[in-house]
């Protein structure tokens, strides 16, 4: 079922991701794998591990987001359902080369699903059995509440399926809290 | 008394980090289990030898041990895989181990997965079974 504006979407996500410059997955994927590691052997709390990587990533989407901006060229949203889509096709294909799809929309259109089948970041990763609550990419959680921050949405990201944890896709539960009317970022704000 | 192939990875530290058999037909006995195991450790000075006489990673056979055959190959940080058999089957071993090297590879690639460990996945586990019953 597509929506009016699907499809334009994922053309333009694909015609910015041949323009980015790219790096090699694995480096990636390692680089990534060797930080998650060395959380994990920092915090040894997992739930504390994931809400570093969430922070980690909060970090790099309040920056990301002018990257995002400048590249793709892509206007203002109409409303919360454009902006779901721009994130998963693409925000998500440029900087990770891969779509996302939308699901699961509330009645109020409120929230709503990012599902991903394949994700750079968990190529090769076998989590050990006693690391159920470590959401491994959670970083992404942080991403997108980083970057739609600064385009005046505040969210709530958090996984809530994970293919490590031998689900078949993961999934990103995206919440849309409040719109802020121009108000300085905490970022900003708390220093 | 026919030993089954018995496969062997062994760590820079001599330690044994994953252990496999695949009886050819015959079901192991314990006796014979224990003893594969110290025919193969007996011949790791043999391999360490050996791995400085070639640049190739298969080794092939180093060791004898009455009618059976050791085999060997080692990777570039020195992770040895030793195949204890009878009969010399050059050809089937090659792909046997070239094939559990990329096994391996995927493990090694894991940020989980600290190197020199003994091996616990159990995917990693069905899947040499599974190449064992493919190549012997």
């Amino acid at each position: 079922m597509a929506q009016k504006g699907a499809r334009p979407y994922d053309r333009i996500g694909e015609q910015v991701f041949a323009k980015v410059d790219k790096i090699n997955a694995e480096l990636f994927t390692l680089t990534y794998g060797s930080i998650v590691t060395q959380l994990v052997k920092d915090y040894e709390d997992l739930g504390e591990v994931n809400t570093q990587l969430e922070k980690m990533g909060y970090n790099i989407g309040v920056r990301l987001i002018e990257e995002f901006l400048a590249r793709s060229n892509v206007g203002r949203c109409a409303d919360f359902t454009e902006t779901a889509e721009v994130v998963a096709k693409v925000g998500f294909k440029m900087f990770l080369g891969i779509t996302a799809n939308v699901t699961d929309w509330d009645a109020e259109k409120k929230e709503f699903s990012l599902v991903l089948d394949d994700n750079p970041l968990t190529e090769f990763v076998e989590l050990p059995e006693s690391y159920n609550k470590l959401w491994y990419a959670n970083i992404l959680c942080g991403v997108i509440r980083g970057a739609l921050e600064m385009v005046q949405m505040k969210v709530e990201a958090t996984y809530v399926k994970c293919v490590l944890h031998g689900h078949d896709a993961s999934e990103i539960r995206v919440v849309l809290k409040e719109i802020l009317t121009d108000e300085i970022p905490a970022s900003m704000r708390d220093e | 008394m026919s030993v089954p192939y018995t496969f062997t990875i062994v760590g820079k530290n001599d330690n044994p980090l994953y252990e496999a058999e695949f009886a050819s037909g015959v079901k192991a006995k314990e006796q014979a289990h224990h003893l594969s195991q110290f025919v193969i450790h007996s011949s790791i000075d043999l391999v360490e030898e050996a791995v400085w006489k070639s640049t190739a990673m298969n080794l092939k056979g180093v060791d004898r041990f009455g009618k059976s055959y050791i085999s060997s190959f080692v990777t570039a940080g020195h992770i040895k895989f030793m195949l204890l058999h009878e009969k010399k089957e050059e050809d089937a071993i090659k792909g046997f181990f070239q094939d559990v090297y990329e096994l391996y590879v995927k493990i090694a690639i894991n940020p989980f997965y600290q190197l020199n460990t003994p091996i616990t996945s159990v995917a990693f586990d069905s899947r040499v079974k599974k190449l064992g019953a493919k190549y012997f």
